[in-house]
């Protein structure tokens, strides 16, 4: 098509043959190497942590991704326990964060007037700039004490024999305590985003459902958070990514132990907690390269989780017809 | 316009062209006699500190079309709006004075402002159709009103609303498609028929043809002499022909006051204030 406006992508990216400025064209250069450097630097990273990762692989193939054991000194390494820890997690995370986000930016965006508005939402978004140490310190001293003993104590004396995920001693430090901590963490970028796609919903959009009789109620829920959306599954990815990736915090009080339990009350131990807990001490090749080969297995993961976030977006857009 | 530009489904009259509609015209009794279906009495509206309307005392006489006309600005807007409430959505605002929907108040405490706008109707200036399909946007009206039971009820409604908004024959066999495939003038019936869906007595439209090529605004336009036979219909537009063309009663605001109200030949052919002339005739505006 002759759109002037896509008028070869090659013609407004190298420099222009017109010699009348010289500016200008430094100017295109400098800016194509900014571009063009970003996916190089990725290539790089994957590139070096691949061969780092690389005797490991030759060494444990498949059996380091399906192995449970994981014992440095038998130099057993087995990565489940730390993919498992990651990703149960990080998802229970996003299904405690989610609800809390959208519902809260619903409240802020729809029904709170502005003088309680402003303040929450200020409120919300200075929890997105606690150091990840400091919640970490709070999750030790406040949430792990508060969960052993209000939640998964009675949660398990009561149900612990009926429901797996109940069952066990109750030790505070938890597959249940690192959901939670990332869950508080992500929610300030899941609320944003939501917040910022609810109020970007046209006011016709929402006029259209009230002048045909819906109730606010009605006019939130089918019209403006169907038309956000895209937008909302967009953020929860964005958090999820932050979830799987949080180190600090989350090594502070999921126990760091590599087992994969059925009981949300057993500690678990995550990817980023045995890198940043391990690697310093790591003696041997082979133990530096299977740790490498955890943070290979850790970009990976949110690598797939990125792309089939875009994916889902996509999707969802076409549905609506935007 | 060119001959061939039309397409074979439109009628072969425009409505102002047509004899028998000059005649009927002629024969229009004043406003006030005719049973009125929105009375407005010493209505002022105010943005904040801005007052946008000052006083309006109107009568909408029921199934005919009234146009209300006047410089940007003038609150016709604002009193279209008033009438379904639509402003409530705006911090700040206030009113004095009253306006009835068939002698009740659209104003009084208790009143159920979603009935109110089940029962008024409104088509706005831009095409804001659902990013939904076609079939979704018509039976989104009845269904957030309860107003079907069963699919195949809801499949009858949203054809004879399609059908009265004369997009039936357009659309019927992409009805699944999203209605944002639609060209902008079939995106406007589109509203219209969405909001004839829930069987409003009273239609507002607010400038519904501005945004659309001459075709579409004279499908619009045939479209509205054909709903004012069983609808209450007030529209706004910024298009003198169009308030001649389309209109039984015209509505002059000028500065959030209603200078005239009168029968549209009147009102066009021999004004009562020289306002009104003013604007007609081009001199302001
Ligand atoms: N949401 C609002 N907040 C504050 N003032 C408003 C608002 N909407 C309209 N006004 C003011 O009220 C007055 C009447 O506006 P209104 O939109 O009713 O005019 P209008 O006759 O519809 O104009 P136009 O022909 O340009 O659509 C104007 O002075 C306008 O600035
Ligand atoms: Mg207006």
């Amino acid at each position: 098509m002759a759109n002037p406006a896509d008028g070869g992508l090659m013609a407004r990216l190298l420099p222009s043959r017109s010699k009348g400025n010289v500016q200008d064209q430094f100017y295109r250069l400098a800016l194509l190497l900014f571009g063009v450097s970003i996916p190089l630097l990725f290539l790089f990273i994957v590139l070096r942590i691949g061969t780092e990762a690389w005797p490991a692989m030759e060494a444990f193939g498949w059996g380091f991704i399906t192995g449970t054991e994981w014992n440095p000194v038998l130099r057993e390494f087995g990565a489940l326990p730390f993919i498992f820890g990651t990703v149960v997690s990080s998802v229970l995370a996003l299904m405690i964060a989610l609800p809390l986000s959208v519902g809260l930016a619903i409240f802020l965006t729809e029904l709170a007037p502005r003088w309680l508005a402003a303040p929450i939402a200020f409120a919300t978004e200075l929890l997105a700039a606690i150091p990840s140490v400091v919640y970490g310190l709070w999750g030790i001293f406040v949430l792990v004490p508060w969960l052993r003993f209000t939640i998964q104590e009675p949660l398990s004396r009561h149900f612990g024999d009926v429901i797996p995920i109940f069952e066990g001693p109750a030790y505070g430090f938890s597959m249940m305590a690192g959901a939670v901590i990332l869950s508080i963490m992500i929610i300030p970028f899941i609320s944003a985003v939501t917040r910022e796609v609810l109020t970007a919903v046209p006011r016709d959009q929402r006029e259209a459902a009230l002048a045909l009789g819906a109730t606010r109620w009605e006019m939130t829920w089918q019209v403006a958070l169907p038309y956000a959306l895209p937008g909302i599954i967009g953020g929860a990815i964005l958090g999820l990514g932050r979830a799987l990736g949080e180190t600090m915090a989350i090594t502070m009080v999921i126990g760091n132990r590599p087992d994969i339990a059925a009981s949300l009350f057993a500690p678990g131990y995550t990817m980023a907690s045995v890198l940043a807990n391990e690697f310093a001490e790591a003696t041997g090749a082979l133990y530096l390269s299977a740790l490498m080969e955890i943070a290979l297995i850790l970009f990976g993961i949110t690598i797939v989780v990125n792309i089939f976030a875009q994916l889902l977006v996509w999707r969802v857009a076409k549905r609506g017809g935007r | 316009m060119n001959a061939e530009l039309q397409p074979s489904t439109m009628a072969p009259h425009r409505p102002s062209r047509s004899p028998g509609a000059e005649a009927e015209a002629s024969a229009l009794p004043p406003a006030r006699e005719l049973e009125s279906a929105v009375e407005a009495t010493d209505f002022s509206f105010w943005y904040g500190s801005n007052q946008a309307l000052d006083s309006i005392s109107l009568t909408v006489p029921a199934r005919k079309v009234t146009a209300l006309i006047g410089p940007s600005g003038c609150g016709k807007s604002t009193f279209l709006r008033s009438i379904n409430r639509m402003n409530d959505l705006i911090p700040g605002i206030r009113h004095e004075g009253d306006i009835t929907l068939h002698g009740d108040s659209v104003y009084r405490n208790d009143r159920d402002v979603v009935q109110l706008r089940k029962s008024v109707g409104m088509v706005f200036q831009k095409s804001n159709p659902f990013p939904k399909s076609i079939y979704q946007n018509v039976a989104y009206g009845p269904k957030v009103n309860r107003l079907v039971r069963g699919r195949a009820e809801m499949d009858e409604l949203v054809e004879r609303s399609l059908r009265r908004a004369a997009l039936w024959d357009e659309v019927k066999d992409r009805l699944d498609s999203s209605a944002l495939g639609l060209s902008g003038g079939q995106q406007q019936r589109l509203c219209i028929a969405r909001a004839l869906a829930v069987s409003p007595e009273v239609i507002l439209m607010d400038e519904p043809a501005s945004a659309l090529d001459p075709v579409a605004t004279q499908k619009i336009e045939e479209l509205i002499y054909e709903l004012k036979h069983e609808y209450t219909i007030l529209i706004v537009t910024h298009n003198m022909q169009q308030a001649a063309r389309v209109s039984d009663y015209t509505a002059f605001f000028y500065m959030g006051r209603l200078i005239e109200m009168g029968r549209t030949q009147q009102l066009f052919t021999n004004p009562h204030e020289e306002q009104t002339e003013a604007y007609i005739t081009g001199r302001f505006g």
